[in-house]
């Protein structure tokens, strides 16, 4: 399985491995956020960051701060440090990378799709786009009435036009077939990812598809609870899997069926690495699922740097430093709205 | 703290500056709450006090200035602001005025307030007229542009027409048709109107631009686009792009819609453009007219915000340097602890004993100036920790105490190596590097720098050239010593000078070659300083040389590490601990000195008494068979016994140095143990024992720990004296490598050129020669001696005595404020 990553792995990705351990160990900390989550106002937290690696970004800021100026300029931290470590990537890596923000590519193109459908500006869209999920024209996405305008217009340029080989219908755009849309796209991208990686084979395939087989589980899982009580048929819920993870393909079958949220409980408590979050839990609780599956998500990829000489730490700190800035939007959110007795509810400590 | 500037412990040197740094005292001052701004001030201008944090545990928005911190830095955004104002604007801020600004933070803070708003609002305005401008500037090229387009299909769709003979008037003329017609009949079997739409759109985005036309209508549009030479301004984001103008024609009401969209989603700006060339002549006037006079607008309005920015040049370092300071200090304030009373500020750090007077009138005039009922109460504090390191350097000893802190800070009172570095530090690059030549040519270079000093420290320099001038002083005391010592190896670039008289030697008779010394008879008195010239060139020159110089480093190295371990001797005197003169010191001294002291007494004797003994024999055989007769190689009466002496002594102090220290130190640490509670008189005492031993009595003690340690230590000496005295060696080694390159070049190079009687060679000679010297000897022979001589100081030097575990006295200054740029 391992091949002889040790002696030639540096001569192309020592360089970006150095670069992204050095940008992980400028997260966040758990004294950190105790502090910031002592914060009285939105100045103390930019007075807290400021002393962080998010010092240079904030400090221009005039002083009545917003939560979203806090947040895009986290962002913009994020994005910088991709576009450096990107610029520098050669291939594979480069793909890798690339692979890394599909993702919010699509979260885009259904935001803006969804957006338009209800007569949203565009450029308002367009701001609230992830900047790590941005291409060319993608603003044109708002011309398309129909999924086949959508694939032949704009999407047979950029990389997720292989995904959209299954949703190219002429139905009339509107919310659940965005949604299918959505989840079709996110299950043909998780499994070219997989199998990506699996051709990478070594500790990335590994590392990798751990953490993927994890993403595939918990989109089910989501999918399966965001599905109760609407018209979706069993079939159709049962094609929105990814053909990967753990549940599959046993655990899909169940979850397919499945009609309340304790029978998706009953589901996936059978699969040991899964009966941990579900045990945090109350029965008929479905709030802080996500909050679980965030913290057993943040506990995969901080491993995934207990091994060298793999592409996986790039996905990893991406993975982590979302969560990180979402751990500060939320923090923002309520401090902002003097809702501090919350702070606690939506925060994942990454360290 | 009784052991300071006066002698303290040791007593047996006078009090020296360098010598010892500074004795500190931790110090407690009380301040009422409304003069600790003023006192805090006062004492960073004073710049003798390091501040504690006393909050550490808090987080910055938790301390008592947090709002005074958080308007500093809403300050310093605004002070940024202008300053990229001014550098947009290429305007520069003038000088630092020298009077002090008069002015307090709460005026500052509405001043640049009011000056922020009013420059964002000089902006906005001239945004808004830039970016009309700019949309004007690209509605008039698409005019032109578009207007191109038209002119062209309108002549080649005349040339059809001429073929279809149809009738129309004017068809010569380029103005006259009207297009409309034109439209109408080149295609008159269509009944839709053709629309079009003009813009410009960035060059990068045209192809996918028109790719995604193509799609969106099915290919039903017609695509045309010219090229701009020069980049626009996009009006938008207000920066240059490279354009292109397009005309898109199309037909029908949905593919106009989205078009439109198509247009928006690609950032193309669209502008009205009408097919009448009348009308077009017309609207370019009209567009012109309108530029020059946003032109003058715009003019009008960058000359106000330039005078606005000019008044603001002028305060800019003066602002700066409040915002900075009123941060500092409250940075500081914000160290301090706040009384349960909130009515005084407890402040603790340290400070120089000698400071004790000026920061309590500094103090006191804090009180009075800020009419403060109450002074402030300043007391010294007994702590165990250990002080930090201070010394009172000049700007020519600060470049050598560089040198050695860049190895380790030194401990609290500890010997500073600094002092000797001085003069040994140029002297052993010296002795590596000895060529007068090169010396004043190292000479008058660093006399420049030191010369435009006062010019050159004011301005921000290459990293390399402040690295030199950094070390300007070290560098011209260098350069002296490698005159001195260039001269004593008798080479000016390599060549030989009789500068002392003459050869002390000269030739028999006529047979003698120069090759040899064999046919040399001395006719005078020996040359009376350095080497014979009459050695150069000979066959026996490079023996005599590497023997001579071998010597000489070995006794400049011998000497040196007697130095150190002396050093070693004042440390344990100065700090009271006997253990370490009578069970280090002293055994150290016996060890080196019966060996490699015994040997640099031989090489005096032998350069004495001219004796042709062989001095390896003699050191080999003291070890391998000491009972032997020495015969020939006997250089004094009485040397066997001499050396069997010597022997035992050295075997004597191997254990000497090992085994009683720990086994004492145990003793010591018991006995302590049990009088944990005495006299006070004593405490005082055992803590300077304690602050410079390894275990304090509140440390555990643990015995083989103690033992591993004194035993690497043992070991350590031991093998460090045979490997250091031989690491001293390339003294010898790197002025070998000097002269024989020198040579080399001088006679490969310039000797050579000279043989072939041509001026042109001769120069390209001279020029290989110079770029050789400079490059190679000059630079790269600096560097590579500099390193060694940092070696020998770093290593063979102050393994002997320096712990270097301190940590530098960083006071609390707003002198050095200014400097930090970041």
């Amino acid at each position: 399985m391992y091949g002889f990553e040790a002696m030639s792995f540096n001569i192309h990705g020592g360089y970006l491995e150095a670069i992204v351990r050095g940008y992980r160990s400028g997260l966040l900390t758990a004294a950190d956020y105790n502090n910031l989550c002592q914060c009285e106002t939105l100045d103390d937290i930019k007075m807290h960051l400021s002393a962080t690696e998010y010092g240079p970004y904030l400090q221009n800021e005039p002083s009545p701060l917003h939560t979203t100026t806090i947040v895009e300029k986290c962002t913009l931290k994020l994005v910088d440090e991709y576009k450096h470590m990107l610029t520098q990537a050669t291939e594979p890596m480069s793909t890798f990378l690339e692979y890394c923000t599909y993702g919010h590519m699509i979260d885009n193109v259904v935001l803006i799709v969804t957006g338009t459908l209800h007569e949203r500006d565009v450029q308002e869209l367009l701001e609230k786009c992830h900047p790590l999920g941005m291409f060319d024209s993608i603003a044109t996405l708002a011309v398309a009435q129909n999924m086949r305008e959508l694939y032949r217009l704009v999407l047979v340029d950029t990389p997720l036009a292989p995904y959209f080989s299954e949703c190219i219908t002429s139905e009339d755009l509107d919310d659940m077939n965005i949604e299918i849309m959505r989840n079709t796209l996110y299950k043909a991208y998780l499994e070219d990812f997989y199998r990506f990686c699996q051709k990478l084979g070594g500790a990335t395939a590994e590392i990798m598809s751990d953490l993927l087989a994890f993403e595939a589980d918990r989109r089910a899982v989501n999918i399966t609870i965001n599905s109760i009580g609407t018209e979706l048929t069993r079939d159709d819920r049962r094609k929105l899997y990814s053909n990967f993870g753990l549940l599959c393909p046993y655990g899909h079958e169940e979850l397919a069926l499945c009609e309340d949220l304790d029978q998706v409980r009953g589901v996936v408590e059978k699969y040991p690495p899964y009966q941990s979050i579900f045990s945090k839990l109350s029965y008929g609780e479905s709030q802080m699922l996500d909050k679980a599956f965030y913290e057993e998500e943040v506990k995969r990829l901080c491993l995934s740097y207990e091994q060298q000489f793999h592409y996986a730490v790039f996905f990893a700190y991406i993975r982590l430093k979302e969560q990180e800035i979402r751990n500060l939007m939320w923090i923002s959110e309520c401090v902002a709205q003097n809702q501090k007795s919350r702070v606690h509810d939506s925060v994942v400590f990454i360290f | 703290m009784e052991h300071g500037g006066d002698g303290g412990g040791g007593g047996c040197f006078p009090p020296m500056d360098l010598f010892r740094s500074e004795a500190m005292q931790l110090i407690q001052v009380i301040i009422p709450m409304e003069s600790a701004h003023l006192s805090v001030s006062y004492l960073g201008d004073l710049g003798l006090l390091q501040f504690k944090d006393l909050n550490a545990e808090k987080s910055p928005f938790q301390r008592t200035y947090a709002t005074q911190m958080k308007r500093c830095g809403e300050m310093a955004r605004k002070l940024r602001f202008f300053k990229e104002q001014m550098s947009k604007a290429g305007l520069f801020p003038a000088a630092r005025p020298t009077t002090a600004a008069d002015m307090s933070l709460d005026d500052l803070e509405v001043k640049l307030g009011d000056l922020e708003a009013e420059l964002t609002e000089i902006n906005a305005n001239s945004d808004k007229l830039q970016r009309s401008y700019n949309e004007l500037v690209e509605y008039k090229l698409v005019l032109q542009k578009a207007g191109g387009f038209f002119q062209s299909a309108l002549s080649s769709a005349e040339a059809q027409h001429r073929e279809l003979s149809l009738a129309q008037s004017g068809e010569e003329s380029l103005e006259a048709p009207l297009l409309p017609d034109q439209d109408v009949t080149t295609d008159p079997s269509k009944q839709v109107k053709l629309g079009f739409i003009s813009g410009l759109v960035s060059r990068e985005k045209l192809l996918p631009f028109e790719r995604i036309l193509f799609r969106a209508t099915r290919g039903n549009i017609f695509f045309k686009q010219a090229s701009i030479e020069n980049p626009v301004t996009d009006p938008v984001s207000g920066e240059k792009v490279e354009k292109k103008v397009f005309v898109v024609f199309y037909s029908g009401e949905r593919a106009k819609t989205k078009i439109l969209k198509i247009c928006d989603a690609f950032g193309a700006n669209r502008y009205p453009f009408t097919e009448d060339l009348g009308k077009q002549a017309q609207m370019i006037t009209e567009v012109s007219g309108r530029l020059s006079e946003l032109k003058t607008t715009i003019d009008a309005g960058l000359l106000h915000r330039g005078n606005l920015l000019q008044r603001i040049g002028e305060q800019f370092e003066q602002w700066n340097h409040l915002a900075k300071k009123e941060k500092a200090i409250y940075h500081t304030l914000n160290m301090l602890s706040i009384d349960v009373t909130k009515k005084c500020l407890v402040a603790e750090g340290w400070s120089p004993t000698f400071a004790t007077n000026q920061i309590q009138e500094v103090l006191q005039r804090a009180a009075q100036d800020s009419n403060s009922q109450v002074g402030s109460i300043l007391q010294v504090l007994g702590t165990r920790e250990s002080p930090p390191t201070f010394f009172r350097t000049n700007k020519f000893t600060t470049a050598y105490q560089e040198i050695v802190d860049a190895y380790g800070v030194a401990k609290y009172q500890e010997a500073n190596p600094g002092v000797f570095t001085i003069v040994t530090f140029p002297f052993l690059f010296a002795v590596m590097f000895g060529d007068w030549g090169h010396g004043i040519c190292l000479f008058l270079a660093t006399l420049y720098f030191i010369i435009k000093e006062k010019k050159l420290s004011s301005q921000k320099l290459g990293d390399i050239t402040e690295m030199i001038f950094g070390g300007r002083y070290v560098i011209i005391l260098m350069s002296i010593f490698s005159i001195y010592t260039g001269l004593i190896y008798n080479e000016f670039f390599s060549v030989p000078y009789e500068l002392f008289g003459r050869s002390a030697y000269d030739c028999r008779d006529l047979s003698c070659s120069e090759a040899t010394t064999i046919g040399l008879i001395q006719v005078r008195d020996t040359y009376p300083f350095g080497v014979d010239p009459v050695w150069h060139g000979t066959r026996s020159e490079l023996s005599f040389l590497n023997s001579l110089k071998m010597k000489m480093s070995i006794l400049l190295g011998v000497a040196q590490m007697n130095l150190g371990i002396i050093i070693s001797f004042t440390n344990a005197l100065f700090f009271r601990n006997h253990l370490n003169v009578w069970f280090q010191f002293i055994p150290q001294m016996i060890f080196l000195n019966s060996l490699f002291g015994y040997l640099s007494a031989l090489i005096i004797i032998k350069w004495y008494t001219a004796s042709q003994a062989d001095l390896y024999h003699v050191l080999i055989y003291m070890f391998l068979s000491p009972t032997d007769e020495i015969g020939e190689n006997q250089l004094f009466p009485g040397q066997k016994m001499v050396q069997i002496v010597l022997l035992l002594l050295a075997l004597v102090s191997v254990p000497w140095m090992l085994l009683p220290k720990p086994f004492l130190l145990k003793a010591q640490h018991e006995r302590h143990h049990g009088q944990s509670y005495t006299t006070l008189h004593d405490t005082e005492e055992s803590l300077l024992v304690d602050a410079n031993h390894d275990s304090s009595d509140h440390e555990e003690f643990e015995f083989s720990e103690v033992l591993v340690h004194q035993l690497i230590h043992t070991i350590e000496f031991v093998l460090g004296a045979v490997s250091n005295t031989a690491s001293y060696l390339r003294l010898w080694a790197l002025s070998l490598a000097h002269s024989e390159l020198s040579s080399v070049f001088y006679e490969k190079v310039l000797l050579l050129a000279w043989g072939y009687n041509n001026v042109f060679i001769l120069i390209i000679g001279i020029i290989i020669f110079i770029a050789a010297t400079v490059g190679v000897l000059l630079v790269m022979e600096t560097l590579s001696a500099f390193l060694h001589a940092l070696r020998l100081h770093w290593v063979e030097f102050q393994n002997k005595f320096y712990e270097g575990d301190g940590y530098k006295f960083q006071p609390f200054s707003t002198k050095v404020l200014g400097d930090d740029e970041d």
